[in-house]
């Protein structure tokens, strides 16, 4: 990201804060903010059936006749070539149809990257993908097996005979750090901040803390491993995908194979998890080419180890944070400097640093950040990336600021808590952090909490009470779309090509199509899932409801405006303009005058139409350049740490949430909780494990890499504020990645609270407390 | 010998190699059995045979010669409809991508089996007591062997606990 990038950023922001709020999206609230009917309800999620039916069908369950099984030979040097390649014996095996490589590969172009200016880029790397003998890192792909079993490709792979030229690679993180580079911008946002004289303050702060906190390299091992059936039909590519990026991986394939944009179809219907890491990688890719290769269908679905050595993780960090404070606790200085990898070839920003900048209103700043570039596979957005470790260091920094002042860290938070952004000065568009933190206190029973450390006791358990904030910003993706076809019998079809991995994408649009149509649920139906349904953007970020919501809305209005002008002269409506009615009982009626309406069976009955069907699209999220949109959480955690074993046992979690309005309370509940249990596997045993000598990574099966299991994982409480956000279509941001941040510190600061010892590495594995 | 799988009988496969889980998806199309790890790791793959909760990935299908299994696909019976513990999972939002689901679901009915005959666990108090008293944690105990990413353990552990209060009326 350039400097060009911050100039137009910097530009268009500088222009809007000149410009009424009320002519940009949101200027007038959306009216379903308060005209609820099924939103804000508790909904079953409509798929739920045939989940728990286990008649799902996920992308490696496409039946596909004469279909051959992938599997793949990883480089086990991080940096070279290959200078032999023996694959005679793979190819005698039994049932072997075909081994690729390089040598045989078909020609296929860099992978576009994703970007804010194109959402049909899916690349996570830029880096040729089988085009020749030299090797980027420890994992990549030498060699594709194609066998009509998988025991018999399984087979095949372990015969390939591979020998290396290794040249020097890089792949120590602190060697690495010594020539790191900093990057001009941080996806939309300026990378340096400098305000006021931070080290100035912090040297004259009453009160300082300097501490470094670091977060390991971790990796989202969704249950579903990446998988593709794949197969070509008439020049036309087919890929049954594994996938929170439709036409972006339709698009992208597209350009790698030089096919016209139509001529790649991607179907993903149900994706097992994503948290950022079900994007396109080189499985689908060598899985194209090779069925390409062979005329025949592919399914490859990766095992654990080609997971690890083929998808991105969140990077490690390791981040200074320093806070001043005067004697009552209102910050002068945040300094917030660190160290993340990403490779040059890598594509996703680890924007750590962007954390601190909205949370506080700190008199000063200095904030920048640098990547080491490494002879890694490229990095990728895990849930709440930036924030997620950016947490950790500010709330955990916080909590020993409280401490060294003898304060309570929910007094320090709301004597500090910004009113408007800190940095530009912009308004917030709601943000209501504190009363969150009122909640969560009163759920938890915060009085019951000691301020000196290491006082609560039950026999050998040191018992501890920790809070931190949570954060994430708000997006909308422009030119997300969504049709809208209404049938003869008055019954609403919504379609666009999003994504369900488990947030209940069709539940919360059904809900929202229903009140915005005035139509009862059960005359709603949502499909979702392929690239063949109206533009869709990816699902990341915490932007699908909300862009989708746009669009649905935008296609609403057209809907509107299409059945004004079929219904004609003959009709109650007759002479209204399309912004002189509304969608109530199943059709259009006058608002000033409700007597005058029409349904929309009436309406196509007469004009001898079988259905009618819009397509709306969603415009320039400009709002989120004019005011500071952002998400806040506060979590707080009750554990018990064991003075014998240094083992912690997590018995609370609260969550309280202030995200605008709650759409779905009981899908949001699972979607928040789920957040914040991947915190608590960051907090407590979360780490990818590389050797650094050869780049290889080693935790590469699920018996390596710790995630929560049940007997982990408390009974936790969600609250929200429910306070609409009146700039955000239905009055409601993102919820997908907040419940990770703020976790982890949460979880420290309570360690600390038990035990007295200040952790400032995660995981909190026995070891770093006994 | 055969196989049974719901009901229905299949021959054993001709390659020796093929676990149970192949078996299933890849042979009979029965995908509603999941894999995701290969490694006997994470629980997706629980099916039962003969009434126990194995991991279909560790178990060859030639071990299963002669045995019954039975899958999601076959847990709602003839009857059709959903199995009571399958509703419990929609009631209590026990899932989000619906992954791990059929797992949860196959390992839980089981667990029910291994609880009613007092077999103890890690968390289990007193195992001189007699069976276990049915508390959260001997639950998510005995079912730690199954992996939710999404994070929908809570929801998990209520739907089972309402099978078990309805199971025991």
């Amino acid at each position: 990201m350039s400097k060009l990038q911050n100039a137009i950023i910097g530009g268009v922001r500088a222009v809007l804060g000149q410009v009424p709020a009320a002519w940009l999206p949101g200027g007038t609230p959306d009216p379903l903010i308060d005209k609820r009917v099924a939103l804000g309800g508790q909904q079953s999620r409509v798929d739920g059936p045939d989940k728990v039916r286990g008649v799902a069908r996920f992308a490696a369950e496409v039946p596909m006749e004469d279909l051959l099984y992938a599997t793949f030979v990883h480089s086990t040097i991080a940096r070279g070539r290959i200078v032999e390649l023996d694959t005679s014996a793979a190819e005698a095996a039994p049932g072997v149809q075909l081994v690729m490589t390089h040598r045989n590969a078909p020609k296929m172009s860099v992978p576009p990257a994703i970007g804010i200016t194109n959402l049909k880029a899916a690349g996570n790397h830029t880096l040729p993908i089988m085009q020749s003998s030299e090797i980027r890192w420890n994992g990549q792909v030498v060699a594709v097996v194609l066998a009509d079993t998988r025991e018999k490709a399984d087979h095949a792979a372990t015969l390939v005979r591979v020998r290396y030229e290794a040249s020097p690679a890089r792949t120590r993180f602190e060697v690495g750090k010594r020539s790191a580079y900093t990057p001009e911008s941080l996806l939309v946002e300026r990378n340096r901040l400098d305000k006021g004289d931070a080290g100035k303050k912090l040297a004259e702060a009453a009160f300082k803390i300097d501490a470094v906190y670091t977060t390991p390299w971790e990796n989202h091992n969704p249950i579903e491993p990446h998988a593709a059936t794949i197969v070509w039909r008439d020049g036309k590519l087919i890929v049954h995908d594994a996938t929170q990026m439709i036409n972006a991986t339709a698009g992208s394939l597209a350009k790698i194979f030089g096919l016209k944009a139509e001529d790649v179809h991607v179907s993903s219907p149900y994706v097992g998890g994503g948290f950022g890491a079900k994007g396109m990688w080189d499985h689908q890719i060598l899985g194209a080419a090779a069925a390409r290769l062979s005329g025949r269908p592919v399914r490859i679905t990766l095992s654990r180890a080609s997971m690890h050595r083929l998808v991105g993780g969140r990077t490690r960090t390791e981040q200074r944070v320093a806070l001043g404070a005067d004697a009552d606790g209102k910050l002068k200085a945040l300094l917030h400097h660190g160290y993340g990898v990403k490779p040059l070839h890598s594509v996703c920003d680890e924007a750590f640093s962007l954390t601190g900048r909205s949370l506080y209103a700190s008199e000063s700043f200095d904030v920048v950040q640098h990547y080491v570039d490494l002879d890694l596979l490229a990095n990728s957005f895990m849930r709440g990336p930036g924030e997620t470790p950016g947490t950790f260091a500010i709330e955990c920094a916080m909590d020993e600021l409280a401490h060294a002042i003898g304060m309570d860290p929910i007094e320090l938070r709301r004597r500090n808590a910004s009113t408007r952004d800190p940095v530009s000065g912009a308004p917030h568009s709601q943000n209501a952090m504190m009363a969150a933190y009122d909640l969560g206190a009163a759920r938890i029973g915060w009085d019951r909490r000691t301020p000196e450390p290491g006082t609560r006791r039950d026999g050998e358990w040191l018992i501890g009470m920790g809070c931190a904030s949570g954060t994430f910003p708000f997006t909308r993706m422009p030119g997300s779309s969504a049709r809208i076809t209404i049938d003869a019998e008055g019954h609403a079809h919504v379609a666009s090509a999003a994504h369900e991995m488990g947030m209940g994408t069709a539940t919360v649009q059904r809900q929202h199509t229903a009140d915005r149509l005035g139509l009862p649920l059960d005359h709603v139906t949502v499909t979702i899932g392929d690239s063949s349904l109206p533009f869709a953007s990816f699902a990341g970020g915490s932007s699908q409801t909300a862009s989708l919501a746009a669009a649905i809305s935008a296609a609403s209005r057209k809907l509107a405006t299409e059945l004004i002008q079929l219904a004609g002269n003959d009709t109650p409506l007759a002479g209204l303009k399309a912004s002189e009615v509304e969608f109530a009982d199943g059709g259009l009626r006058s608002v000033e005058n409700p007597a005058r309406q029409e349904s929309f069976v009436s309406i196509l009955r007469r004009a001898s139409r079988r259905e009618l069907s819009v397509i709306g699209e969603s415009g320039a999220p400009l709002e989120i350049l004019k005011f500071s949109m952002h998400s806040t959480s506060a979590i707080f955690c009750e554990l018990r740490v064991s003075e014998v074993t240094g083992e912690i046992r997590v018995d609370r979690l609260v969550g309280a949430f202030d995200c605008g309005r709650i759409l779905n309370t009981k899908t949001a509940t699972s979607q928040f909780k789920g957040g914040m249990i991947m915190g608590l596997g960051m907090a407590l045993a979360e780490e990818t494990l590389l050797d650094e000598r050869t780049g290889r990574i080693m935790s590469t099966s699920l018996a390596d890499y710790h995630v929560p299991v049940h007997l982990d994982v408390p009974d936790i409480d969600v609250l929200w504020t429910d306070i609409a956000d009146p700039r955000a279509p239905l009055g409601a941001r993102g919820i997908g990645e907040i419940g990770t941040t703020g976790v982890a510190a949460a979880v420290a600061n309570a360690v600390f609270n038990a035990t007295g010892k200040r952790v400032r590495e995660l995981p909190l594995t026995l070891d770093r407390l006994i | 010998m055969p196989i049974r799988v719901n009901g229905a009988e299949v021959p054993p496969p001709d390659d020796a190699r093929i676990s149970l889980l192949d078996l299933l998806r890849e042979h009979l199309h029965l995908t509603g059995t999941k894999k995701g790890c290969d490694q006997g790791a994470c629980g997706a793959c629980t099916v039962l045979l003969d009434g126990n909760r194995v991991l279909s990935c560790l178990t060859l299908a030639a071990q299963a010669e002669g045995s019954d299994v039975r899958t999601i696909e076959g847990l709602a019976g003839d009857r059709g409809g959903l199995h009571l513990l399958q509703q419990a999972f929609i009631e209590r939002d026990g899932l989000q991508c619906g992954y791990c689901t059929p797992g949860q679901i196959c390992s839980a009915i089981a667990m029910a089996e291994e609880l009613r005959r007092g077999d103890p666990s890690y968390v289990t108090l007193d195992v001189a007591a007699g069976p276990p008293v049915v508390t959260r944690a001997e639950i998510r105990e005995r079912m730690s062997g199954n992996l939710c990413r999404c994070g929908a353990h809570n929801g998990i552990v209520e739907a089972i606990e309402d099978m078990l209060a309805e199971t025991a009326r």
